[in-house]
């Protein structure tokens, strides 16, 4: 099979495998969510189960992928970023995506099983905005009723995406309650959706929640894996990346991303947000940090305190401002397929400036983590002449005010 | 007598039941709420265990738990000053599971016990992730109640009604906690769905914030749990006094209805 080329048709690899009984991967998923919203949770994924083998659903997905979204997305060959760090970086441009980032490959297929099951109204969370954007967009496309809630501290530092969602026709809820952040929004939506649930889809942005959702949300990602994969081999004249990198949040283009490359020798290397360090307590390392716990329907690894109080994240990133990560990262961890590593502020700055300057692209904050890991490890955990692809999971104009004032020290006029 | 048996007794006299529910740690007289709620009336009384990320529960509940967060309540301080109690009401907490995951699903049971507590609810552990706490709470003598909606269906509902102990928490509407201007339209069917399935006591709760929707709902019940309302008028300032007026009121409208009714 000759691989992906841009303005081809979306070829869908095969389905990947779902989780254990009961929604586990290993001892981490389940479905921990009060008894009212069960009857939805078996409802969508009796639905999924048999969406996702069906020739219609997955031609359908597949001409919405090509036809709306614009995939296949390009791996682009990072000539001068190359030289710079000593080893070849390959890019999954996720930014080139209708939306801009990789979120809409997931709500397009969510808004088609809403259509399945019947409902009219979809409510999401956002952190960065990039989730609720996409969702907007796909509300807008099939005509849904679309509520998003957001942080507070959120809508504050990413206005520019709540504009968008609102000229998509949205409403953007602002959420105050606990950290004002992406937890929060979640906790909100969940809120809603114990009331609508008969009505409405919840349709969650990442790889967290309850069964079926990370199953969910990781074959609707796994696109970006299992084309990156055989764009790689073109490339690589039938090989593998020795390093398969992605940004982790709640780890939805990361696990997309490793979903493609499993079986295969690259190194997958999930990178969180270190914050303002990881000793600081302000970060968002939840794999690094975090220690198995439930929250948000899920049991996976959260960062909280000695009595099971969930603990702020913080993150100059809102997408990766998140105590908590998807089950399966966490079930990657355990098993040593994938290991995981963290950026802090400053280094996802520096890859944000270096990609912009090297290569003309200028990434969202959260590939930037990426970035700014493989800056500070090319030549050292890395080694020189290694291949790595790393997933550029968004790009960056929604982040450019805020960086410019960050490096500045000074609000843009 | 355990926490079934007492409500089965009071039921099985032709009383009506009423669990209030007040946010442990909120505020150092917190005990002497409890102690006037079970003054005023309650047949036993619910003890929030606040935890900081509580998705079953509206802004009352949220911004008392906050609260009790910011002064330092915590699951071992809390069944500490129970401990301290001297009253005759059967106790049950109500948490979120990560708390109890997080202490060990026996330690946190052993804690209970130690802090002569009868019964757990647990809303974000439904009858099919239950087997590690519930059988924990089973050995330690807690009975963990649990809870049936107006979504779950009616082969579920036997099962749930059959794992259930103490009662069964039947939620009388599509939503979160917090006060309602009526009673949902759910709460009575819910209450017939619950009462046919089961011989155990059935109490709904969520959204019954005054006498008269007390005694609507308990009339198609055994009897009801009383949260958001008495909690935001001990936000607003209201101390037992005040608390155990607001739990005597509705007593009095349950009692006035079953006598009439």
């Amino acid at each position: 099979m000759s691989a992906p080329v841009r303005g081809d048709e979306v070829r869908l690899g095969p389905p990947g495998p779902p989780p254990q009984a009961r929604g586990r991967f290993g001892e981490f998923g389940g479905r921990f969510v009060p008894e009212t919203l069960i009857p939805a949770l078996e409802e969508l994924e009796a639905e999924f189960r048999t969406a996702w083998t069906s020739p219609e659903f997955r031609s359908e997905f597949a001409g919405l992928l090509s036809g709306y979204a614009g995939r296949p997305t390009p791996v682009t060959e990072c000539r001068r970023l190359s030289e710079i760090l000593g080893v070849r970086v390959l890019l999954k441009r996720e930014d080139l995506t209708h939306t801009g980032s990789h979120k809409i490959n997931n709500v397009l297929g969510q808004a088609l099983l809403t259509r399945r099951m019947g409902k009219q109204r979809v409510i999401a969370e956002t952190g960065a905005g990039q989730h609720g954007v996409a969702t907007a967009t796909a509300a807008a496309l099939f005509g849904l009723e679309c509520i998003v809630f957001m942080g507070a501290v959120d809508v504050e530092r990413q206005a520019l995406n709540v504009f968008r969602m609102e000229l998509l026709g949205a409403k953007v809820i602002p959420v105050n309650s606990g950290s004002a952040t992406l937890k929060d929004a979640i906790n909100d939506a969940l809120r809603d959706w114990v009331a609508s649930v008969e009505t409405t889809h919840y349709c969650i942005g990442s790889v967290v929640g309850p069964h079926p959702y990370p199953w969910i949300v990781r074959e609707f990602q796994r696109v970006v894996g299992d084309e990156a994969r055989e764009q790689c081999r073109g490339m690589l004249g039938g090989k593998d990346p020795d390093y398969v990198v992605a940004c982790v949040g709640g780890g939805s283009n990361a696990i997309g991303t490793f979903a493609g490359f499993l079986d295969t020798d690259a190194r997958l290397v999930g990178v969180e947000a270190a914050g303002l360090g990881l000793e600081s307590g302000k970060h968002g390392a939840s794999m690094s940090r975090g220690v198995p716990g439930v929250l948000h329907g899920a049991r996976s690894l959260f960062l909280q305190d000695e009595d099971g109080q969930i603990l702020e994240a913080h993150s100059i990133s809102a997408g990766l401002d998140y105590p908590g990560v998807g089950p399966e990262h966490a079930a990657l961890a355990a098993s040593g397929r994938a290991t995981y590593a963290s950026a802090d502020d400053e280094e996802a700055l520096s890859g944000f400036q270096l990609l912009s300057r090297s290569e003309g692209i200028v990434p969202a904050l959260e590939p930037a983590h990426a970035l700014g890991w493989l800056q500070r490890e090319a030549g050292n955990s890395v080694p020189l002449g290694s291949t790595v692809l790393v997933t550029l999971s968004g790009r960056g104009d929604k982040d450019a005010m805020q960086v410019a004032e960050r490096l500045t020290g000074e609000p843009l006029e | 007598m355990n926490l079934e048996s007492t409500l089965r007794v009071k039921r099985d006299a032709g009383k009506k039941l009423l669990v209030p529910y007040v946010t442990g740690g909120l505020g150092a007289a917190w005990l002497d709420v409890v102690r006037a709620v079970a003054l005023a009336g309650a047949d036993a009384i619910e003890i929030g265990i606040p935890f900081s990320d509580p998705v079953m529960d509206g802004r009352t509940i949220q911004e008392a738990s906050q609260r009790a967060l910011d002064i330092g309540a915590t699951p071992a301080g809390i069944a500490a000053d129970l401990s301290r109690l001297d009253i005759d009401v059967p106790l049950v907490v109500m948490t979120y599971y990560n708390p109890v995951q997080h202490a060990g699903h026996e330690r946190f049971a052993a804690q209970l016990v130690a802090g002569g507590v009868d019964a757990a609810i647990v809303p974000d552990l439904p009858l099919d992730e239950l087997d590690g706490w519930g059988d924990a709470a089973d050995a330690a003598g807690i009975e963990t109640v649990l809870l049936a909606g107006p979504t779950t269906g009616d082969e579920r509902l036997q099962r749930i009604c059959e794992r259930t102990r103490g009662f069964l928490y039947g939620v009388a509407l599509m939503g979160v906690t917090g006060e309602r201007d009526h009673l949902a339209g759910q709460a009575k069917v819910m209450g017939q769905r619950c009462k046919a399935a089961t011989d155990k006591p059935v109490l709904l709760g969520l959204g019954i914030s005054t006498p008269a929707q007390a005694a609507e709902a308990a009339d198609a019940a055994d009897g009801v749990i009383v949260g958001s309302a008495l909690v935001r008028r001990l936000l607003e300032g209201g101390g037992p006094e005040e608390a155990g007026a607001f739990v005597a009121s509705l007593r009095a409208g349950l009692d006035a209805d079953s006598v009439s009714g």
